[in-house]
């Protein structure tokens, strides 16, 4: 009983520890941003890295739970005779929470663990170390153009992502399914708010950006010097983002679209 | 043992420098003096925190005790704006060489160029060219560092070390698991470099002949302590045992083969639960 | 760094179909395009009970919607249900005598206002009062008084 509340204090305090200097990390990478915006080509040649190399994965994921949600959705709403609505279902599904979710999940997967691994490496090879001895601050010069480069990329895959898997939605409704194709749409932009289901959704993409980057160069940066210590923290990277991305999703919902 | 004053023309003056990690304590109580325009070594074995001390020189860590001063500056009292600048003049060779790995070799030499300088591209290419002429290594300007073997990562990352003209390198390292023409390469190198341009070099390393051959001065460190210092006769001739243990390689001696273990037939005959 | 034009090519693709996607959502998925803030004036309406009615709730005349429901608030002293209606300033012919009613789109739709135009030559205007009103028909209330009245009925 003992050892365990001694474990228990203990990982309690390593987790305390390691908040604080994540924190710290992420103070200073934002301090950082502002020396990035006088060089875009730091920033251009991350957005290349982190968005446009996410750019396929995110596409293709997009039309395939667009497809799914369009067949899923008619099947249940065609049993109470109401295919007309099924526009809204998946979009209200993809804009509010599938959008922003699966993307950010997507976004840890592909982005997050290359962008820790990346970072690992640079630390373990002892080129952030000899970036400071050559007076150049690694966390400006480094991190936070890639922080950046997440914070910009993440909305707008979530948008790509909604945008493509409602069309994917319509082409499975409508194309596969007979639903009237005027009906899809109409019914959509009846029923969807732009305040409260767009901006919503883009809002909570950008707290998830945010948090994937965040996580995933701090998980870099802190990483153990080796390439065992480099691979768990990749995988820890994917595995705190998801469950700070669905924590998260689930208190964002709560405040949003809660008093109704 | 040591109580030299700090010399007038000593670059790099470490005083009564205590560090530990942890419960281990790296350093206890050392100085050391880096004189302007030598190569001055710093040996032992692997383990007794050589690379630290470059660390700690550099800014990069802080000492639990004592006070390191390059140029006047005491290191760890200096703001951060003025380490930087200070670091500018400070050139550091890692052991693994520290290249950038998504840059070429000519935009690794030119990246504290690009930095630090506003420069126009044709006199950074200039001075970048000039700097691999002076390693050897012009003609591999647009390999990447993964396709360099060590010893030429090596000599690139000295390019990069000088690309901004600094008044002292530290090396770290500079022979390890090179074969024996690439550390006749970095021998000449070093050498060449301090005589030529004036540098002060502080060269850590466990190579007793390489070392030997290039430094004006020898410190053998030991578990957190000075074991000898002197230039490489007298530490050739020295009658510390350690320190002759340490040159010529001798498996037993004052340093144990054996890690520190209770008796070994009573471990033997020993019945205890647990190992 | 000789691929960094067609980086820049790829980057560029990136963020403006990432950029095409918001506004495809914002115009062709949400009703931004029927909903940017018009102008439009506001009348209000008194009703006993105002059911279901949302913030938000359209209001429709003849069938055809020209406002949203924009308050609903609770009258202390008449104890009734207070309604502010936004109106598309382009309909502003709406007779005073105008009655408000509240319908529920469906047998489970939501709840809407409908706007029934009497025979007025006066229009309503900006702060304007609807005098004639019918409540939300309440479904457990309606089914009750059947439920009574077929009893008495049968006596």
């Amino acid at each position: 009983m003992i050892e365990f509340l001694q474990q228990l204090g203990k990982n309690t305090h390593t987790g305390f520890t390691k908040l604080g200097r994540g924190t710290f990390f992420l103070l200073q990478v934002i301090s950082g941003i502002l020396s990035v915006l006088p060089r875009p080509r730091l920033l251009l040649n991350q957005m290349y890295s982190v968005g446009v190399l996410s750019f396929l994965i995110i596409s293709i994921s997009g039309l395939f739970v667009g497809m799914v949600l369009g067949l899923q959705g008619y099947y249940i709403l065609s049993d109470f005779g109401a295919e007309e609505t099924l526009g809204v279902m998946v979009a209200a599904s993809l804009v509010r929470e599938l959008g922003p979710v699966v993307s950010a999940l997507l976004f840890a997967g592909r982005a997050g663990s290359a962008l820790t691994a990346e970072i690992g490496l640079m630390k373990a090879t002892e080129q952030l170390s000899g970036m400071e001895m050559m007076a150049v601050d690694p966390i400006k010069r480094i991190i936070s153009p890639r922080f950046l480069a997440g914070c910009l990329s993440m909305p707008l895959l979530a948008a790509l992502f909604s945008a493509i898997g409602i069309i994917g939605g319509q082409l499975v409704g409508s194309g596969l399914l007979g639903v009237d194709e005027g009906a899809y749409w109409a019914q959509m932009q009846a029923n969807l708010d732009f305040q409260d289901d767009i901006v919503n959704g883009v809002i909570k993409s950008i707290v998830f950006g945010f948090v994937t980057s965040w996580i995933a160069l701090f998980e870099g940066y802190d990483a153990v010097p080796t390439s065992e210590g480099v691979s768990r923290a990749t995988t820890r990277t994917v595995v705190n983002s998801a469950f700070s991305i669905l924590g998260l999703d689930f208190i964002l919902t709560t405040l949003m679209f809660g008093d109704n | 043992m040591d109580n030299r004053v700090s010399l007038p023309n000593s670059l790099v003056s470490v005083q009564n420098l205590s560090f530990s990690r942890g419960d281990k304590k790296i350093f206890d109580d050392i100085s050391l003096e880096f004189e302007r325009g030598k190569v001055t070594a710093i040996m032992g074995p692997s383990g007794t925190g050589k690379t630290t001390l470059l660390k700690l020189i550099g800014g990069q860590l802080f000492p639990k005790q004592g006070s390191i001063i390059v140029d006047g500056n005491n290191v760890h009292s200096l703001r951060r704006t003025e380490l930087y600048n200070l670091r500018k003049r400070m050139g550091m060779l890692f052991q693994s060489g520290a290249l950038l790995t998504d840059m070429n070799v000519f935009d690794n030499v030119a990246f504290p160029l690009r930095e630090h300088t506003h420069l126009p591209e044709s006199m950074i290419r200039t001075l970048v060219l000039m700097k691999l002429q002076a390693v050897g290594l012009r003609g591999a300007r647009n390999l990447m560092p993964n396709e360099l073997s060590g010893g030429m990562a090596r000599r690139i990352a000295l390019a990069r070390a000088i690309a901004l003209d600094p008044m002292m390198i530290m090396y770290d390292e500079p022979f390890t698991g090179q074969d024996p023409i690439s550390k006749g390469a970095l021998v000449h190198l070093i050498k060449s470099l301090n005589t030529i341009l004036g540098l002060t070099s502080i060269v850590v390393s466990h190579d007793v002949h390489e070392t030997a051959a290039i430094a004006d001065y020898i410190y053998v460190i030991s578990e957190g302590k000075i074991v000898g210092q002197g230039t490489p006769k007298e530490i050739a001739q020295s009658e510390s045992d350690w320190v002759q243990q340490f040159m010529t390689g001798a498996a037993d001696g004052p340093a144990h083969f054996h890690y520190p273990a209770k008796d070994y037939v009573d471990d033997l005959l020993s019945t205890g639960r647990r190992y | 760094m000789q691929h960094t034009s067609t980086q820049d090519t790829f980057v560029g693709l990136f963020v403006a179909s990432g950029i095409v996607g918001l506004f495809f959502l914002a115009l062709q998925v949400s009703n931004l395009s029927s909903f940017t803030e018009r102008d439009s004036y506001t009348i209000t309406a008194r009703f006993e009970n105002s059911g279901g009615l949302k913030i938000k709730s359209p209001v429709s005349a003849a069938g055809v919607k020209i406002g949203r429901v924009s308050a609903i608030s609770f009258d202390r002293k008449t104890y009734q249900s207070v309604v502010k209606l936004n109106i598309d300033a382009q309909y502003n012919t709406l007779p005073e005598d105008t009655t408000a009613s509240i319908f529920t789109a469906g047998l489970l739709g939501e709840q809407y206002v409908n706007l029934e135009p009497g025979g007025s030559d006066e229009f309503l205007k900006e702060g304007g009062k609807i005098e004639i009103t019918q409540s939300a028909i309440i479904l457990e209330k309606a089914i009750g008084q059947f439920l009574f009245k077929s009893a008495e009925e049968k006596k």
